[in-house]
């Protein structure tokens, strides 16, 4: 496996690592309206509030990492989806300020309870535009984003959009699920439910018309030998989807969220098979749009000696807020 | 109806207003930071409970900060990306992984520890915790390491080559390109700043209070710590400033004639010019008040000097002489001010009445937001002075832009500023209002304000008895919605 392999699978891992930790964050700005005002949203809030912050940091990681290790790749892809992440960098702003803001001001915390939904919503719609617009394929001439204005706003991309809100609203109930108990974990319930359902109807959608949308996407998909092991995604997918299913009705806690970030993951897979060896479809491979080996390497030491520091600190700093939010209340 | 040109200035603005905007927050948190580390770190020591009730007065303040900081530091992180894609290309392999360094070294460090510092003292225990708050500290500082390296690495690149497809490449050395000539000085120079801004705020909270009731222990503490770093740390600063002002001179030096409103070059020893209005145009200073010789002894230790001027200079490298040679008088305004607070204060020690003299009282609350200020305009001056290059003399601005038109990156940079003003407007008077204040013995932490005090159960391990961990007072509050 050479270097500029590797560097795709750390930044692989990095919008990993983002999509499903602030996914379930988004997930519950997104859902934030659906819950009771008071100790209902309170504590849905207060279910991240420690860690929202470090998750957020995953998505600097992915931008600062994919200029780092393909800058080329990152100097196309942000002029064309150009408008989506002003949007989406607009929407964290106005999710992440309402962490503190709406505890600060009472009086308008109906607007930053807004301001925490919209947010969300906002930012979770346009990293799934982001991703479309990528999939559909960048024009690109001479090193930079050749194609117009709104290449970015096709039925294509909407639903892209649509399925990643539906996504991350699915972990963000399962995580509530997890988190906390009694009338809001009812309601948490309910919600994954109806999520789980939007998101594998996209996630289906999706997928179909990616076999619509360029031959190359087909025949990896679906050319003799790739379909032994392409086809092995959406059975597991399915797979999940049951045993999804079936734990939200069997009221399990931890499970959902888990088979949820296994949806996630699979989801990932699948994009893998897609794009690979791809970074701008089918335009640009990770070889063409690499950094030097130089560069490559000096960061490689960076990540193998910082990164299993921060997974491990990242996991003390989730372990000290683990349990049930504000049990205290109910009993 | 727009052409190249507009795009490009647009652009420019766009990047000067997020980063001047974003670089307030950084500035102070830095400062703040270590301050909350420096007061955890006292009570530990001393165990009195005024040190306590300092951090947690503040570590509100730092909580708003920091959040207003972290989402406006993440829109820098794709500008580059987004409106200077060909400048991320050519340099990205250079100036990107010193910001992937960053970001694993410092923002994951900062991010990471913050949650147990703001909420985390009832679930770690004390020293636990003071080491998380050290470890934010920490973070906000070699985050200020990394960004600087970069910022340093395009005023004076060094370590690099120029690839056939146009990148700028690392050398054979990554210390060369980390450590280029001018970041030791810029560094210290502006993690001072950062120091200073937040004594200086610290100092005007206190002195207001003092001004309310000049018997309040807290304000007087806090007034104390502040004045005792203007004193000490500002001559340092301008000290610090000159040596980096020296080095720019060395590498830079059509910035510093800029900054001297030097049009003309001196053999016979420049003059030091005060004030005066630069007129680009005519290549002149208009009204200009100025001290003969005085620039040649500063900037060359001789009196009668010879220092060329920007005549030397082709028209088409030259940086806007108005802004960088205002930019910087209002810096070094500020830094004399500073001191000159810094000495009042000693002699106010010195008889006695540090906390019984209103007028200094005074004087430090207008001072107050004077780092941001100075901060700010020696952003400009450096910035501003390294124009027309992106890359110093490698790569031009005019070349480093995306190919977007006017009307996105015209409604952008508009969005940004509706967004940028009212949000940041807001979360600025949520900080004023918690200054206002008055800081108090059994000052509630974080956690428990009208907040969230539903809380998190604590922890089995952390909480034997299992019962409600609320410190003093802390019962169900913010449940009312």
């Amino acid at each position: 496996m050479d270097l500029t392999t590797i560097w795709a699978f750390i930044i692989a891992f990095a919008v990993f690592a983002y999509v499903v930790m602030d996914g379930f964050d988004l997930g519950i700005g997104i859902l934030f309206p659906a819950f009771p005002v008071g100790q209902g949203r309170n504590r849905a809030m207060n279910s991240v509030a420690p860690v929202w912050d470090g998750n957020e940091t995953w998505l600097v990681l992915g931008g600062g990492g994919l200029m780092a290790a393909f800058p080329l790749a990152y100097a196309v892809i942000l002029p064309a989806t150009y408008p989506l992440i002003i949007a989406m960098l607009l929407g964290l702003i106005f999710r992440g300020v309402a962490f503190e803001f709406r505890w600060r001001d009472p009086a308008h915390r109906p607007f930053w309870d807004f301001s925490f939904c919209a947010g969300s919503f906002v930012a979770a719609m346009a990293q799934g535009m982001t991703l479309g617009a990528l999939l559909q394929g960048i024009s690109v001439e001479d090193r930079s984003y050749a194609g117009s204005w709104f290449d970015w706003l096709t039925p294509y991309t909407l639903l892209t959009g649509l399925g990643v809100v539906a996504g991350y609203a699915l972990l963000g109930a399962c995580w509530l699920i997890w988190k906390l108990e009694g009338d809001v974990q009812r309601r948490a319930y309910r919600l994954a439910t109806f999520a789980a359902i939007a998101t594998l109807v996209l996630m289906a959608g999706v997928s179909l018309y990616n076999l619509a949308l360029l031959d190359q996407y087909r025949e990896r998909w679906l050319d003799m030998p790739n379909i032994l092991f392409a086809s092995q995604v959406p059975l597991l997918t399915a797979i999940i989807a049951f045993l999804l299913f079936y734990g939200l009705k069997r009221r399990w806690e931890l499970a959902p969220f888990l088979l949820s970030l296994g949806l996630f993951l699979l989801g990932m897979a699948g994009l893998g098979v897609t794009m690979w060896p791809y970074v701008v479809p089918d335009t640009l491979t990770i070889w063409d749009t690499a950094a030097p080996q130089s560069s490559q390497i000096f960061m490689l030491i960076g990540v193998a000696i910082t990164l299993p520091l921060i997974l491990a600190y990242t996991g003390w700093a989730y372990w000290v807020f683990r349990g049930k939010v504000g049990a205290e209340g109910y009993h | 109806m727009f052409d190249g040109a507009d795009a490009l200035l647009l652009a420019r603005l766009q990047f000067a207003f997020t980063v001047s905007f974003h670089f307030i927050f950084p500035a102070f948190s830095i400062g703040l930071a270590s301050y909350l580390a420096v007061l955890e770190g006292l009570w530990l020591k001393t165990g009195k409970q005024l040190y306590l009730d300092l951090f947690r007065y503040w570590v509100k303040i730092f909580a708003i900060t920091v959040a207003m900081g972290v989402v406006s530091g993440i829109v820098m992180s794709y500008q580059f990306g987004t409106n200077w894609s060909v400048f991320s290309d050519r340099a990205g392999p250079v100036i990107g992984p010193l910001m992937a360094y960053e970001v694993l070294t410092a923002f994951f460090l900062e991010a990471g520890f913050l949650g147990v510092m703001l909420f985390g003292m009832n679930r770690v225990g004390k020293k636990l915790h003071f080491a998380a708050t050290c470890m934010v500290a920490v973070g906000t500082a070699v985050s200020a390491f990394w960004i600087l390296s970069v910022n340093s690495w395009m005023q004076t690149p060094t370590g690099h080559v120029l690839a056939d497809n146009g990148q700028f490449v690392p050398g054979d050395s990554w210390w060369d390109i980390v450590f280029n000539p001018s970041f030791p000085f810029r560094l210290v120079h502006t993690v001072i700043a950062a120091y200073l801004t937040t004594a200086f705020v610290v100092g005007g909270v206190g002195a207001w209070h003092l001004l309310r009731d000049r018997t309040n222990a807290h304000a007087r503490k806090m007034f104390s710590m502040a004045m005792w770093m203007a004193a000490l740390v500002a001559p340092v600063q301008i000290f610090a400033g000159d040596m980096h002002g020296l080095n720019t001179l060395e590498h830079q030096p059509a910035k510093v004639m800029a900054m001297e409103g030097h049009f003309d070059s001196y053999p016979e020893g420049a003059p030091l010019i005060l004030f005066g209005i630069p007129n680009q145009a005519e290549k002149r200073v208009d009204y200009a008040v100025e001290i003969p010789g005085l620039s040649s002894l500063i900037l060359a230790h001789e009196w009668g000097a010879a220092l060329p001027g920007l005549d030397t200079i082709p028209d088409d490298e030259e940086p806007p002489v108005g802004v960088v040679f205002w930019s910087f008088r209002i810096m070094v305004a500020i830094g004399f001010l500073m001191l000159g607070l810094g000495l009042w204060s000693l002699i106010a020690r010195w008889r006695g009445t540090l906390y019984d003299w209103p007028a200094l009282h005074r004087a430090a609350l207008i001072m107050a937001p004077s780092g941001f200020v100075a901060v700010i305009a020696g952003w400009v001056t450096t910035e501003v002075g390294r124009q027309p290059w992106t890359i110093y003399g490698l790569m031009r601005t005019a070349e480093s832009a995306s190919p977007l038109d006017a009307p996105a990156v015209g409604a952008s940079l508009l969005a940004f500023i509706v967004v940028y003003f009212a949000v940041f407007g807001v979360g600025t008077w949520y900080i004023l209002r918690l200054m206002n204040k008055t800081p108090h013995a059994g000052e509630t932490p974080v956690e428990d304000a009208p907040i969230r005090t539903a809380g998190i159960t604590p922890g089995p391990t952390q909480n034997p008895g299992g019962g409600r961990r609320l410190p003093e007072g802390g019962d169900e509050r913010g449940e009312e919605g």
